[in-house]
Formats: structure tokens, C-alpha cells, sequence
């Protein structure tokens, strides 16, 4: 086994992953699912159903919207009962599809094949149509970054096993309950980009997964396990290239631009699925914890469940315990849910039932110029300065300093003593800066 | 498990909405603050055996102007909630007190903790704001204000009640060493009989390089005198992740060099190693967060500037003493140094491969 790798700046929560030790249960099927359309980055998918519609479970139900883009398929059988905007786990009305189900229909039935005997324009092809997404929350559509410009040649595929968020544990219970389907998927994606290594990065806090995989490797020439430090955010994508390849993902670059492709376990075994079985991405593990959960656990759950659905399925709240908080993701880069009558979404990792002691909220005090946001930036930032540059209006200068590079991971709030709420002035920023350039480029233009 | 009965959202109080992170470290401005205050505790308690009750109510009355200053402030000029709870007023006049002499009137000490407050911090704007040093601002003030008072000095033990009337006045290592080296006479007659200079200020003060060490049996600041005290408190601090060696260790090494290169011998480096103000300096003015640098570099080179210009004013200025100026000088640099000390950015040391 390898030394330990990782990356400068970061800091170490506690990791709350009490779940971990909890295998994977099926919960059953919910009565009725929130299908939102855009559920991934890019162009919202486009319905193609109406209300009153019959729809079979596995039914493509909105075409992708674009090159970017991803379809969404029916997880339930029954009737489209609701179509228009619905609240989106992220505080917006968004368009979506609700289906009630109607009966108990089967399930519909998938034969295996092996994907590695077709062509990568096929495998592509069936990865596009199953509507796989990054799994990791990034929810970036798969067969996108699987088609990097014929200039780019990618060398090595990372596969990310770091689940570094405090509190989540799903990708820890997929590698260790199904890891064959995390290399099926592994080994497609390098057939399909034609890289010659493929990776899987683990934190040290999952031996029992780094030894399995180890195992599983033996007699694999071209893939290997890197064990890497536990520190967050050591599953940031640009954290994770460095650490596993010693490679910098150059600012406002993609990985691809150093030769790199990562995909999340989970994206991995969707794909085996996709290719393997043509079955399109239609459930997912999410992690339930916090105080307030009466059966913390990871749980296979189908997309477009609600919370409320969701939560009580797999146990319910404890009736003694108030829920204060709710947050779909990690503590660190999760968002809070002010409506449990949200969908479970393709990006959703977990689910956190936080009680009054939990949801701690910080007081905000003067900054002391301790330096401890730039310690614990992982990409070199000054977050200080930039919310000074942020709170008054100066959006060149911020990004001149790097606005764009922030990866909203969260480790400056964590770490400010003065409980400043940096990130949340970062998103705002970024949205600025953003607008700010394009004005820009428009008026030189 | 068939029947799924619909979720009971309605019974759900609101929710808590925030934007992430969810979670912090748990560390506040008024934690650092009070971290600070125990870590003075070592050097308080060896001020009390030195130079006896009247150390305490210097403390005392430094303290109570500085948080006098910061409530009257802030509740009648400045309208804002009352902030003594942090306790950095309270670390302000610890620190200011530890570097003036025991005998300083109380009424001084009153107006010294009140100054360092209003005119050190408040006029900047408050906790964070300040450029300067806000203890060493009021020192600075009370040395040119009331210079007689602020050099002179008790030999420890010699005062063991609240009044220093009759107490015994004494030189301090540094002063003494100013002094004997501004007198040529002497010079030379030590250079004939083979008497190192400081060889010849511990004969006269009758000390050692432990009693230096230790703080014990000669004269000066209250606070600055026991050097183990103050370094047990900073590496408190440096344990706790409040300070880092960065500066400290720069301001130290840089002293210690320059002191041997210009005296040639390494009992004179290590005598202005442990005399003064730099250990305290040092460990808990230089890395005050407010008016230091933010990265380590920064630390670095405010650390070097720090060291170079005591020993400046120490060897070639007009007082004995220069870590007090050295620090304010500084200061003055530190957003320079902050606009040239910047981390390196992810992703800056490769250029693009399109």
C-alpha cells in the first residue's frame, strides 16, 4: 500500500459518520415522486409527458435540453398527476413531473450484456440515455465529460472514494457492499476515453474499502487504489488530481486539460448499470443521520421521493428530539431545506435531521485578521480580502484575486473565529463576478 | 411496509435555513481573546512575587482604563452593543501593564490602559480595525509623556507593599549595558582587564543568565522580567493554533544574530536574547492577529523587521530599550507586507496546455 497523499490547505471537522458500519437498506416504493427536469448542471431537460399520462417505471419522461444536459425517467409506475412548477430541493420553484402510482407494477426487467465488448460511441450513448449524472452532488452530465475534444487525451481516470463530507457514508457502504459494479463502471469509462490507468482515491478513515479494493486490484496491471490523507476537502476534484497525480488543475481549467477524468464511485456503478444492463439511473444511496432520525442509515431510495417520504420510510423522526434543521448533502457544502416536500434529486447524498444542539449558528463578530480563512483555503485564496473586496462592490478587484477559483468547500466559515458567513458572500460574488465579465466581454466586443 | 402513508410535513415546525457550512469549529474572537488572558497568567503570577501587591494593582488600574475606555466608547460615541465580554480589552491592559515599571503611579496606569483603548483601537474603529498595537501605542505615549516615571525602576522584593516609597531603585541589564558601553573610560578599562561588558553588568547588577531566565533579582518591566513564564503562556498559544513560531521565531533569531555578529560572542547574543521587552514582544505583540501579517511569510519578514530594528535602537539609538518602537514601526508596514505575501494560488504554477 502507498503513503498517504493530499493537498495544501484544508482542515479536519469532525466525521460525524456514526452510519458507517449501516449496510445499505431498498426502501420501498414511495406512493408518489417530484421528477424536477433539472436535476443536473446545464440545460433542464424538457418534458415530454402531460398530465394524465399513463407512465411506466424506467420511461424516459424529459429529453435532455442540450449537449448539456441529461434526461429524467419515470422511477414509479402510475399517472403523471401534477406538471409546472414544483419547489426545487434548493429553495426555487423549478418544472417538474409528479407521477402517483397507480399499482403495484413490476418492475421492469433488464437483461445483462457486456458493455466492454461495444464500441465507446455506444457505451457513450447508453450513459447519455440512462441519464447518469455525477452522483457526488456536482451533478455534472456524465457523457459530457466523457467526451473530451479529440486534442485532449486522457490518461487516467480517477475514480472518487473520498467522501470526505462529514456525516455521509454512502459511497463507503457501495464500495464496500458492490464494488464489482464501481469497476465495471471504472473500467468503461476507461474503454470509452481510452486511458490507460485508472485510480480509485480513498481516505485512510476507510480501511476496510482500501483493503477491499486492494484485493479486488491484485491482478489488475492498469488500476490501483490510492489511499489518501483524511482531510477535507480531499474530494474536490482539483484536491483530488493533486493528491493522487501530483497534478494542478490550472485555474479556470477542467481536468481533462491535465489529462485526467474523475468520476464518483456511485457515477461508476450507475454507468456498469447503464451500459451493462441499458438501465437508466433511477435510485441512488442517500445516508440518514443527524439527531433527529430515528434510523440513521444509508438507504437505497428512488429519485423524486420526497424528504418527508424519504425520512419516514427509513424510520421516521424520533418524537422526542424537535427537528431544528434539515440539510440534503453534507454540513460542510450541503443546503438547508426550509420544506421537507422536496424531492430527493440525482445530487442528493444525504440527509441530515439536525436537532436545536446541532444546528449551531455562529455569532458574527469583528474580523481579526488571524489568517486562519487563508490557512484552511485548499485553493490558495485570500477569503478575508475577498469579502471585504465582496461587501463593497468591487467585483474586478475580487476577481483578480481569484473569486472564481473558490469552491464554496466551506473550510474560511468553518474555520473564522469571528463566525463571519464567508461562503454564503463567495456565491453571491461569484454570481457577480460572473455578470461582471460578461458586461465586460460585451461592451469590448 | 406497502402502505405508505403520506409525509407528515405539516407537523414539521420551521425549519432552520442557513447557507453552508453547517458546522464551525467552534472557536470565537472572545475564546482567542481569553486564551490569551490565561496565557499572561505565568507572567502575572511571577510580577507578584518580583515586586509584590502594587504589580496587581497596576494590572488593576491598566485594565480597568482599558475596559473604561471600551465601554464608554462604544455605548455613548459609538452606539454599539457593549463588547468587555470578548475580552480584549482586558488582554490590551494586561499587556500594557506588563510593560511599564511597578512604581508607575496608578493614576498613569489608569490613563495608560484608558489610551491604549480609545486612541489604539476605538479610533480605528474597534476589535480588528486597529493598525497599530494598541498596548504599545499607550506606552509609547506614557514614555514621552511621563519619561522620568516610566524609567524608573524597582529592584524586585524591594517593594513588597502597595506604596514603593521606600523602595530601592536599580538599573536594568539593558540600561546598564547602554550606559557602560556610551562610557569609553570604562571601556577601556575593561577591554585591559579582560572583563567582557556583559561580564561586567552581571558583576555589577550581581546576576546570572538564569535569574535572567527565571526573571528573578533584577530590575524592569513587571511583566517582561521572567522570561519562562511568558514562554510557557506562548506555547499555550501556540498548542491552541493561536499563534504560529513564524514571527517569533524570526524577531528571536534576528536579535540573536545581529547580537552576535556586532558583540562577537554568544554570552553577548544570548544577553540581549533575554533581556527587555522581547520575549514578551516576541510571543505576544508581534503575534497579535489584528496588527500582524495574515500568512506565514508575511510573519516571516514582520518577525526579521521586528528583531532588526530593536536591535538598531538598542545598539545605535538613543534608548536602551527598542522593542516597543521596533513593533510600532512595523506595524505601519504590514499591509504593505500583506500585498506582497500572498499564498500561492491551486492551479497558478502550471500555465495552461491548451
Amino acid at each position: 500500500m502507498q503513503e498517504p497523499r493530499s493537498f495544501s490547505g484544508g482542515l479536519h471537522p469532525p466525521g460525524l459518520k456514526a452510519t458507517a458500519d449501516k449496510p445499505i437498506i431498498n426502501l420501498p416504493l414511495p406512493s408518489k415522486v417530484i421528477l424536477h427536469v433539472s436535476q443536473h448542471i446545464g440545460a433542464p431537460a424538457r418534458p415530454t409527458l402531460k398530465i394524465t399520462d399513463q407512465v411506466a417505471c424506467g420511461q424516459c419522461i424529459a429529453e435532455p435540453g442540450g449537449f448539456v444536459s441529461a434526461p429524467v425517467h419515470a422511477t414509479i409506475s402510475g399517472t403523471v398527476i401534477g406538471a409546472g412548477n414544483f419547489m426545487h430541493p434548493l429553495g426555487v420553484p423549478s418544472q417538474a413531473l409528479v407521477i402517483e402510482q397507480a399499482s403495484q407494477t413490476a418492475e421492469p426487467v433488464y437483461t445483462a450484456e457486456d458493455g466492454m465488448q461495444l464500441s465507446p460511441e455506444e457505451i457513450k450513448k447508453r450513459i447519455l440515455q440512462a441519464g447518469v449524472v455525477g452522483l457526488g452532488g456536482a451533478t455534472f452530465p456524465t457523457h459530457v465529460k466523457l467526451s473530451p475534444p479529440e486534442t485532449r487525451h486522457i490518461d487516467t481516470v480517477i475514480l472518487n472514494g473520498v467522501e470526505c463530507e462529514p456525516a455521509l457514508t454512502a459511497d463507503h457502504r457501495l464500495m464496500l457492499e458492490e464494488p464489482d459494479r464501481i469497476i465495471k463502471g471504472l473500467k468503461l469509462i476507461m474503454r470509452v476515453l481510452k486511458a490507460e490507468k485508472g485510480i480509485i482515491g480513498i481516505e485512510n478513515n476507510k480501511p476496510d474499502a482500501i483493503a477491499l479494493f486492494t484485493e479486488k486490484f491484485k491482478n489488475e496491471t492498469a488500476l490501483q487504489v490510492q489511499p489518501l490523507a483524511v482531510k477535507y476537502p480531499q474530494g474536490g476534484e482539483k484536491q483530488l488530481i493533486f493528491a493522487c497525480l501530483g497534478r494542478e488543475v490550472p485555474s479556470g481549467k477542467l481536468p481533462m486539460d491535465v489529462g485526467v477524468v474523475v468520476q464518483n464511485v456511485a457515477s461508476a456503478a450507475a454507468i456498469a448499470d447503464a451500459v451493462n444492463y441499458q438501465k437508466p439511473l433511477l435510485e441512488r444511496v442517500v445516508t440518514l443521520a443527524g439527531n433527529c432520525a430515528a434510523k440513521p442509515g444509508n438507504y437505497r431510495v428512488r429519485i423524486g421521493t420526497t424528504v418527508g417520504d424519504f425520512i419516514e420510510m427509513a424510520g421516521g423522526l424520533k418524537s422526542d428530539v424537535p427537528l431544528k434543521k434539515v440539510i440534503m448533502g453534507g454540513p460542510m457544502m450541503g443546503f438547508a431545506l426550509f420544506d421537507l416536500n422536496v424531492p430527493i434529486i440525482k445530487g442528493t447524498s444525504g440527509v441530515l435531521c439536525w436537532d436545536e444542539h446541532e444546528s449551531v449558528v455562529p455569532v458574527q463578530t469583528a474580523c481579526l485578521r488571524c489568517g486562519n480563512c487563508i490557512k484552511a483555503c485548499p485553493m490558495g485564496l485570500i477569503p478575508q480580502q475577498m469579502k471585504q473586496l465582496i461587501d463593497h462592490k468591487k467585483w474586478e478587484k475580487a476577481d483578480a484575486i481569484g473569486m472564481l477559483d473558490c469552491i464554496e468547500c466551506g473550510c474560511c466559515s468553518y474555520a473564522c473565529p469571528a463566525g463571519l458567513p464567508l461562503v454564503q458572500t463567495f456565491k453571491l460574488g461569484k454570481k457577480n463576478v460572473m455578470a461582471e465579465r460578461k458586461k465586460s466581454a460585451a461592451n469590448k466586443g | 411496509m406497502s402502505a405508505i402513508t403520506a409525509s407528515n410535513t405539516a407537523a414539521v415546525p420551521r425549519l432552520l435555513v442557513t447557507s453552508s457550512p453547517h458546522i464551525q469549529s467552534g472557536l470565537s474572537s472572545a475564546r482567542v481573546m481569553w486564551d490569551v488572558n490565561l496565557a499572561l497568567l505565568p507572567a502575572l503570577v511571577m510580577a507578584l512575587y518580583n515586586f509584590g501587591l502594587r504589580a496587581a494593582l497596576v494590572v488593576a488600574c491598566s485594565v480597568l482604563g482599558a475596559v473604561t475606555a471600551e465601554f464608554l466608547i462604544l455605548k455613548f460615541l459609538r452606539g454599539k452593543p457593549c463588547a468587555l465580554a470578548d475580552g480584549s480589552a482586558v488582554v490590551t491592559g494586561i499587556l500594557l501593564a506588563f510593560c511599564v515599571p511597578v512604581a508607575l503611579p496608578l493614576w498613569i496606569a489608569f490613563i495608560g490602559g484608558f489610551v491604549a483603548i480609545a486612541i489604539g483601537k476605538q479610533v480605528y474603529g474597534g476589535l480588528g480595525q486597529n493598525i497599530f498595537n494598541p498596548a504599545h501605542v499607550a506606552r509609547a505615549m506614557l514614555l514621552t509623556s511621563w519619561p522620568v516615571y516610566m524609567t524608573t525602576w524597582l529592584k524586585p522584593g524591594m517593594s513588597s507593599g502597595i506604596s514603593c516609597a521606600d523602595a530601592i531603585t536599580a538599573a536594568t541589564p539593558l540600561g546598564l549595558l547602554k550606559e557602560t558601553a556610551g562610557n569609553s573610560e570604562l571601556m577601556t578599562q575593561l577591554s585591559t582587564s579582560g572583563t567582557t561588558i556583559v561580564g561586567h553588568v552581571f558583576q555589577k547588577l550581581q546576576i546570572t543568565f538564569a535569574d535572567l531566565f527565571l526573571g528573578v533579582n533584577f530590575a524592569g518591566s513587571l511583566g517582561e522580567v521572567s522570561k519562562i513564564a511568558l514562554l510557557i503562556g506562548g506555547v499555550y498559544l501556540l498548542l491552541k493554533g493561536h499563534i504560529t513560531w513564524h514571527a517569533p521565531v524570526a524577531m528571536a533569531a534576528t536579535v540573536f544574530i545581529g547580537a552576535f555578529i556586532y558583540g562577537g560572542s554568544f554570552e553577548y547574543a544570548l544577553f540581549h536574547l533575554l533581556t527587555g521587552g522581547l520575549t514578551i514582544g516576541a510571543l505576544f505583540m508581534v503575534t497579535d492577529m489584528v496588527t500582524s501579517p495574515m500568512t506565514s511569510n508575511g510573519h516571516l519578514l514582520f518577525g526579521f523587521g521586528c528583531g532588526a530594528i530593536t536591535l538598531l535602537i538598542r545598539l545605535k539609538g538613543g534608548y536602551p530599550e527598542g522593542v516597543c518602537y521596533s513593533i510600532l514601526i512595523m506595524n505601519a508596514f504590514v499591509p504593505l507586507i500583506d500585498k506582497f505575501f500572498v499564498p500561492k494560488r491551486f492551479g497558478s504554477s502550471q500555465e495552461a496546455t491548451s
